[in-house]
């Protein structure tokens, strides 16, 4: 029991981190358009996440993973009822990788800018196609007693993953543009921050929205304190930027995640998938469990790696610190890395 | 709902089977591919030899575009389970889940993450740590190899679990049974050696293709280059070979298992049809094996050789398809319940026998693309003898051609494996008593709420994309290789980044993804 509490914890931690990582890396990818103006700056915004997404990504793999590994019965229930929703993500982040990777396998400029286009579009469809996930499985999806789908393909899309889209979307957007005030200079980093000040109040509306409905439905007091940090956190968020602290704003808007998603998945719990036909019909956390066998080697295992694996993680951040410009890069020691 | 005669298991099959050979393809030589770029890198650091660097920097540079697909087919993977297989997902769900998220946890991190610090490292960390940073990276995919596969062997061999009364599900009550089952402690080793001969296939191939292209250039066989090409000949070429020898010896061991665990896979394989003291081995088969007709097959077989393989001795008997099939019948029934969980399989009969012409044709192409990948490996070993370089046509494109052989072969043991556990999708543990037993059925496993339509269209949109996919990355490396070392892009091989005048000036430009 204690341990399916903590295993629900431990889904919710690693869904929010993936969020939080990938996060700016879905909202540089978004922004290429907006603030790359020209090919450099586009360069730029692209080196800023280049050694950091695939990490990044890796946290979905794990999230997924251990939504599978301690509740079974969520992930049979959570994936095929959005089946094709699940497909179109994964295509996103198929095109988003290789063309990560094929952009500077070829150099002309108008490969160049489709492959960068491709990484846009792709990381759109992956930040929505994931918030829509995300706010289904906690706002409610249309399953029977079996945990099986009731209706058509696109029945599990209503308003709640409409909801989840947006927040999800808003979210990485500034906080893409934050990552990219911390971590470039020029001409990028005065748009981003610009960017960041104008949109930040409107971008986290969704998210706010999601964890207050959810707040509101199966919510406890507690979940009403951490939705007012999440909201205060936007405040906070705001008034740095305006004051070009982008160190304090970054870490405010990070507080607006870790909160809202703390309001979302405190307040769900026990449930893991509402069912929006017959609340009896819900899926809780001991109906979608593992044995406590399992869940002890898993937290043995997790407790080992786990923190080895943050340890690791955010050496390679201090080692890629560097604030990086769009000076002219020397080909000649681009062409080193194997 | 049946679009085209299949219905929705058909098709779920189907696309099951085509990601994961998909997947497949990039796996073997990322594994083996890695393990020797991290070797010459090592070599590199230990000797300060030019050729070693460039080695380093073209190999790895195949490695890290095979890389990406590999993980972008790998997210496909990671998610299948739950589309279109959630009662197979609900069933497995206390054994399988956990080993697909310690992958995650403690190789795909490692992977990732490291190998960003490699890619981006050249000059900007001390060159011992940029190495280690590598092999961890390597080390990662090395022990993701294991997760995966002791998760699939444990639907080959279930062990470490007992029955939920309740529920009918096997519970975990011994995880380190898991991970030491002695099919994946078989299954992980061969397919480490079988990537190794991917990975060696490649560097002969596209070896001796430089050196023969240099010869008829006359250019001269002093040079830097000469060396990269040579050495990469000869690496890949024992590498081969020893790797050959394993797969050999581990695929010998499997066979044995095979034999106590799924007596009917190894019976298939050989189109076995009836009991034989002792064993033929079958070399070649003729007849209605595509009708699963067994009756009405012919082959040309060596005598003994098959209780060899079984058992160890020449004279053991080895049973046969059709005894087989009625033994299975008789423990696991005749027809599958008539429950709707089965769908349009509901009261059917079950035949247990797997399809034999594919289990049959892909043990002997396994088998036999191996041993033609060892045959080019030696034939590049003696060709290229004492600084020797081959002038011959046919041999030169025939190693080029044959970088595919050990790719066919891996798929090959693949469907092997997989084909020829149906109709089971957790094949029943015969070392456990019958009542303890835990088993089920392929025609179970599929996800009940989904219709045929939407598997046909992630079919179809997933097929479309990875054949777009195939496309591009054939054609950046094939512009890649031809270059050769002085990298696809006209640019100089690069000269080595030495440590202290890298420190400054190299911080910003070595955020930039290699090309
Ligand atoms: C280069 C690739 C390659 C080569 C040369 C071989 N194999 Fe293999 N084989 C594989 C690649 C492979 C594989 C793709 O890696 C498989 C699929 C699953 C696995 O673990 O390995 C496999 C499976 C596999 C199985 C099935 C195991 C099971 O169903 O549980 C057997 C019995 C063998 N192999 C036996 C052999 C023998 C006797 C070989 C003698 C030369 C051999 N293999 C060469
Ligand atoms: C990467 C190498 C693998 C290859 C090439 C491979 C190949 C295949 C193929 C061809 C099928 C279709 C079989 C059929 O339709 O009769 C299949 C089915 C399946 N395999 Fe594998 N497999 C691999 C690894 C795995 C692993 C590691 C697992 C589990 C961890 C796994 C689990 C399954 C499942 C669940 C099915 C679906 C049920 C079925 O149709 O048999 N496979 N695989
Ligand atoms: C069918 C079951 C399988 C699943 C669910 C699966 C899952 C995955 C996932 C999610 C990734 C991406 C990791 C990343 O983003 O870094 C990946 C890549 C990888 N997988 Fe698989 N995999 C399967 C079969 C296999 C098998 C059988 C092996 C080894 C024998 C294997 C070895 C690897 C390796 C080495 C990588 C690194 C990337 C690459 O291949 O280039 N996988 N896999």
């Amino acid at each position: 029991m204690d341990l399916q509490i903590l295993w629900f914890a431990a889904v919710a931690v690693l869904w929010t981190g993936f969020l939080l990582l990938e996060g700016f890396d879905f909202g540089v990818a978004a922004l290429l358009p907006v603030l790359g103006r020209r090919t450099a700056d586009r360069h730029l915004m692209l080196r800023s996440i280049g050694p950091l997404w695939d990490g990044n990504e890796v946290w979905l793999i794990t999230a997924v993973g251990a939504v599978f590994a301690a509740f079974p019965g969520w992930y049979a229930t959570w994936l095929p009822t959005l089946y094709l929703p699940f497909v179109l993500v994964l295509f996103g982040l198929i095109i988003r990788a290789v063309a990560f990777e094929w952009r500077h396998s070829h150099h002309t400029e108008a490969w160049d800018a489709t492959w960068t286009r491709v990484i846009t579009a792709g990381s759109l469809i992956a930040a929505l196609g994931i918030g829509a996930a995300l706010g289904a499985t906690t706002l409610g999806l249309p399953i029977d007693a079996d945990g099986t789908r009731v209706g058509g393909a696109f029945s599990g899309l209503s308003w709640s993953a409409l909801l989840g889209a947006t927040a999800v979307l808003g979210f990485s957007l500034i906080h893409g543009a934050l990552f990219l005030a911390l971590k470039v200079d020029g001409d990028v980093r005065l748009r981003a921050r610009a960017f960041a000040l104008r949109w930040s109040p409107v971008a986290a509306l969704p998210l706010l929205a999601w964890a207050g409905i959810t707040h509101l439905r199966y919510g406890t007091p507690v979940t009403g304190v951490l939705w007012l940090v999440a909201a205060l956190a936007v405040v906070v968020a705001w008034a740095r930027i305006r004051l070009d602290r982008e160190g304090s704003a970054f870490a405010a808007w990070a507080v607006l995640l870790v909160a809202s998603a703390a309001t979302i998945f405190g307040a769900a719990y026990p449930v893991v998938v509402p069912s929006t036909i017959d609340v009896a019909f819900d899926v809780t956390v001991a109906d979608a469990s593992v044995s406590d066998y399992t869940l002890t080697v898993m937290t043995w295992a997790a407790g080992v790696g786990l923190p080895v694996v943050l340890g690791y993680q955010a050496w390679t951040y201090w080692v890629f610190r560097k604030r990086l410009t769009a000076e002219p890069v020397h080909e000649q020691v681009t062409g080193a890395h194997a | 709902m049946d679009v085209l005669g299949m219905d929705t298991l058909d098709i779920a099959r189907w696309q099951f089977g085509i990601t994961t050979v998909y997947h497949f393809l990039m796996v073997p030589l990322t594994i083996g591919l890695g393990i020797l770029v991290a070797v010459m890198h090592t070599m590199w650091v230990r000797t300060d030899k030019p050729e070693w660097l460039r080695m380093t920097r073209f190999w790895g540079r195949i490695y890290l575009i095979n890389f990406v697909l590999g993980v972008a087919t790998g997210l496909v993977q990671e998610f299948q389970f739950g589309l279109a297989w959630s009662e197979y997902s609900r069933f497995v769900g206390d054994v399988f889940g956990s080993l697909l998220a310690l992958e995650a946890l403690l190789a795909f991190f490692l992977e990732s993450t490291f190998l960003g610090l490699w890619i981006f490292g050249w000059g900007r960390i001390p060159k011992k740590l940029h190495l280690a940073a590598l092999w961890a990276a390597v080390i990662g995919s090395v022990v993701s190899a294991y997760f995966i596969i002791a998760a699939n062997s444990w639907m080959q061999h279930p062990v470490g679990v007992e029955v939920d009364d309740a529920t009918g599900r096997p519970v975990q009550v011994d995880f380190l049974a898991v991970l030491t089952n002695n099919t994946a402690l078989a299954a992980f080793s061969h397919a480490i050696v079988a990537a190794l001969m991917v990975a060696g296939a490649l560097l002969v191939g596209i070896g001796l293709w430089h050196l023969r292209k240099r010869r008829l250039a006359g250019r001269s066989p002093e040079d830097v280059d000469h060396a990269v090409w040579r050495r990469s000949v000869r690496l890949g070429g024992w590498v081969s070979l020893a790797a050959f020898a394993l797969t050999a010896l581990t695929g010998d061991w499997q066979g044995k298992l095979m034999y106590e665990q799924q007596p009917l896979k190894m019976s298939s394989a050989e189109a076995l049809c009836q009991t034989e003291a002792p064993a033929s081995f079958s070399i070649f088969a003729w007849g209605k094996l595509g009708d699963n007709e067994c009756d009405d097959v012919h082959s040309i077989t060596v005598p003994y050789i098959l209780s060899y393989l079984a058992h160890g001795d020449f004279s053991t008997a080895v049973p046969g398809v059709n005894e087989l099939q009625e033994e299975y019948a008789a423990v696991y029934g005749e027809t599958y319940p008539d429950d709707p969980s089965f769908g349009d399989k509901a009261g059917e009969p079950i035949d247990y026998a797997p399809v034999l012409a594919v289990t049959y044709w892909s043990f002997r192409l396994m088998i036999g693309m191996g041993a033609v990948s060892a045959g080019v490996a030696a034939y590049a070993l003696w060709s290229t003898r004492r600084g020797r370089v081959p002038t011959s046509r046919i041999g030169v494109y025939g190693s080029l051609l044959a970088v595919g052989a050990p790719f066919v072969a891996n798929a090959a043991g693949w469907i092997f494996t997989e084909m020829g556990r149906q109709p089971f999708v957790v094949h029943p543990n015969p070392d456990v008593a019958v009542e303890d037993q835990v088993w089920f059925f392929t025609a179970q496993a599929v996800s009940p709420g989904i219709s045929a339509a939407e598997v046909w269209t992630s079919l179809i949109s997933l097929g479309l994309v990875y054949g777009a996919l195939a496309v591009v990355e054939l054609w950046l490396i094939t512009r890649f290789v031809r270059a050769g070392v002085t990298t696809g892009d006209g640019h100089p091989a690069p000269e080595p980044p030495d440590d202290d005048a890298a420190r400054n000036d190299r911080d910003d430009d070595v955020l930039q993804f290699a090309h």
